[in-house]
């Protein structure tokens, strides 16, 4: 992604630094993408409305969050580790794995709370095994991620089998916890998922855009080099994103275990596109360096709102993959048509 | 730079490689052995029929994702591609009765135009092919199911000429292992013997250089999707074959799985340094891994877990050797060189 998009937005107020005329189109084009994902999300809200009687509705809020709040909770740490040029594959087989250690402990009479923390610290030791692997050894993310998603899964494989807890004869998960997947918090229509996300959001978007730290990813992103040599610890920040990514997969797929009252090896299996769908469509850069948290949680309301207005209206799923395709693909022609025409018209002129 | 100084280092590290190819062919034979001392059906020919068979897909795409990363790109659509050719051609069979060979052209043409597509944008556009084929990768997906409609494809819809290429023999080979093996052995060739396909590696090495040098990197990098597509289509037609059924879930996350072999095989996922062999051999490697837990009476449930072991440390490994080739480099040359 570059032109337009190479333009692209740092929200944060410490930009001094920088001239004015370059802050400013900076600004502009961060803007028009961002503001690019509300209307396409003002279009589908509408579309939506127009189309299903259901779908202003408090329990279709509800329900979206259900859908798309364990994928978007993945999103967040994903797009700090986009912004760094790096990419994390094994999100959803994390997600799967501490399900899977949570299963298994409770399945063998564990109370809930000792299982969630272990399930959270085989999250961390997951991250840091990435982390070893992508920032202390320097090996490529992407091969490293799919190394680790075939790994996880494997391992949340070994620890359930064919089981599904709670198994016949087991203690239910307590009920005052699964009710995240059917109730919303009381007094609103939202979903646990939801403001779980929405908080997250709000943390990320803080740390990105406002803080040193967040100026320092954006830095490790645009120029490793010219970052490590301007003293930014590259490595370390590298390496702790991913302890940050396994712990928040992890507490992912405790949500999900509660919201479904069940768990199996196989939960969120394949998902990782779906999340590195939601990060790239939300304007962060594959190559790292651009991108806002603001335009990843719209990215999130676009699926999510598409994806119920579709699911009421009976299209079929089928559909739903075309279109989550097209708007990647939308995604990044649009940015980079105009320069590929501008290309074009040189050749011909040269010719 | 006169020739010899230029040649040492690069019939150096061609030898390295060659040892990589020669590592992944021992490990197999080793697995090979030890399954087979633990459980003696593991030599039988049905057995090795199973093995060379259950690998054929997954090493015949790996053989056009090879010629893709070498150039410094991805693709990850293979797998929706393989589902979507596999559905239209099983389609065709049963709906328009059309010749086995017809049959072929079209699933080899549906994968090329989707090569097509995927090598336009990327090329043309100058935008990340991973993003592209992730694209691509639901859009095909999609277009299947709308195709497929929740039908399903069995095997009394397919002839049986057909479906004997998936488990004919011929001196006890696999009909599928032969083809793929006839794709490697040429693919292999190409990739060494021609300049079309030295440009790739040049495009992967050092894209600015390869530039300046006057590589048309665009059409190029356009061919290798068209080839990654090509078999994508062919591997959708020889799965049907395999398989004699198919519904939307064919194909299915092969994408990572081809990856996977192809790393395990020593391509360099940034590109430049890689063979279509060693991905095929990796691609191999993968495979008997999971026959031999099964033929060791392992659980069934370690498979994954060992095959991301083993990704893991082919990935370690391929650093470790790029460093002692760095090193050994620099000490002989007494200059700085990147690798």
């Amino acid at each position: 992604m570059t032109s337009d998009m190479a333009t692209r937005a740092r929200h944060s107020p410490g930009d001094e630094g920088t001239d004015t005329a370059g802050r400013r189109a900076r600004w502009r084009s961060a803007a028009r993408w961002e503001v690019g994902l509300v209307v396409v999300l003002i279009g589908v809200l509408v579309f939506g409305a127009g189309e299903s009687s259901t779908f202003v509705d408090p329990t279709t809020f509800f329900y979206l969050g259900i859908n798309i709040g364990y994928i978007a909770i993945m999103a967040l740490p994903m797009t700090l580790i986009v912004m760094t040029g790096e990419i994390d594959l094994s999100v959803a087989s994390m997600l799967g794995l501490s399900g899977s250690v949570l299963g298994v402990l409770w399945h063998h009479g564990w109370s809930f709370v000792p299982a969630v923390v272990v399930a959270l610290l085989v999250g961390a030791l997951g991250g840091a095994l990435n982390g070893i692997l992508v920032a202390k050894a320097g090996l490529p993310s992407i091969a490293v991620t799919i190394g680790t998603l075939t790994l996880f899964r494997g391992l949340a494989e070994i620890l359930l089998g064919s089981l599904t807890v709670p198994a016949a004869g087991d203690r239910q998960f307590p009920a005052a916890l699964t009710n995240i997947g059917v109730a919303p918090i009381p007094g609103t229509q939202l979903s646990y998922t939801t403001v779980i996300f929405l908080v997250l959001a709000v943390v990320c978007g803080v740390v990105l855009h406002a803080t040193p730290l967040g100026r320092a990813m954006h830095a490790v992103g645009l120029q490793p080099e010219a970052a490590q040599f301007s003293g930014i610890r590259v490595r370390r920040i590298k390496f702790w994103l991913y302890v940050v990514s396994g712990v928040v997969c992890a507490f992912a797929g405790m949500l999900l275990t509660l919201q479904n009252s069940s768990v199996s090896y196989s939960a969120g299996t394949g998902l990782e596109l779906n999340v590195v769908a939601i990060v790239l469509f939300g304007g962060v850069s594959i190559f790292g360096g651009r991108g806002t948290v603001v335009g990843v949680v719209l990215s999130v309301a676009i699926f999510g709102a598409l994806q119920m207005a579709l699911t009421q209206l009976n299209v079929q799923p089928e559909i739903q993959n075309i279109i989550t395709g097209a708007l990647l693909l939308i995604s990044v022609v649009v940015p980079n048509g105009g320069e590929a025409i501008g290309r074009l018209r040189e050749r011909i002129k040269r010719k | 730079m006169s020739t010899d100084t230029a040649a040492r280092p690069v019939r150096r590290f061609e030898s390295l490689l060659r040892a990589r190819e020669l590592g992944i062919a021992i490990v197999i034979v080793l697995v090979v052995a030890i399954t087979a001392v633990r459980n003696s059906n593991f030599l039988d020919a049905q057995s090795v029929q199973q093995l060379l068979s259950g690998a054929a897909l997954i090493a015949l795409l790996s053989v056009g994702e090879t010629m893709v990363i070498i150039t410094r790109n991805v693709d990850l659509s293979v797998g929706s591609t393989v589902g979507l050719s596999a559905y239209v051609f099983g389609d065709l069979f049963k709906y328009q009765h059309i010749s086995v060979v017809a049959g072929f052209a079209v699933g080899i043409v549906l994968g090329a135009v989707v090569g097509a597509v995927n090598g336009l944008v990327t090329t043309v556009l100058r935008v990340p092919s991973l993003v592209v084929t992730l694209a691509m990768l639901y859009v095909i997906r999609g277009v299947d199911g709308m195709i497929v409609n929740g039908h399903t494809i069995d095997p009394t819809a397919i002839p049986h000429a057909f479906t004997e290429v998936g488990y004919r023999t011929l001196f006890g080979v696999p009909w599928l292992a032969i083809i793929v093996i006839v794709v490697v052995a040429v693919a292999g060739y190409a990739m060494r013997s021609f300049r079309a396909s030295r440009d790739l590696y040049a495009i992967g090495s050092n894209p600015e250089a390869a530039a300046l040098a006057g590589i048309p990197a665009g059409r190029r990098v356009f061919t290798a999707f068209v080839i990654s597509g090509t078999l994508a289509g062919l591997a959708g037609a020889l799965f049907l074959a395999l398989h004699a059924q198919v519904d939307n879930s064919g194909g299915i996350g092969y994408e990572l799985a081809v990856v996977a072999a192809v790393v395990v095989g020593g391509v360099a996922i940034f590109g430049g340094s890689g063979t279509v062999v060693g991905a095929a051999l990796g691609a191999l490697l993968l495979n008997t891994i999971n026959q031999a837990l099964v033929a060791s009476k392992v659980s069934s449930f370690w498979n994954m877990a060992v095959a991301g072991g083993l990704l893991l440390a082919a990935i370690a490994f391929d650093r470790w050797l790029s460093l002692r080739v760095a090193r050994g480099l620099k000490s002989a040359r007494g200059v700085h060189r990147d690798v």
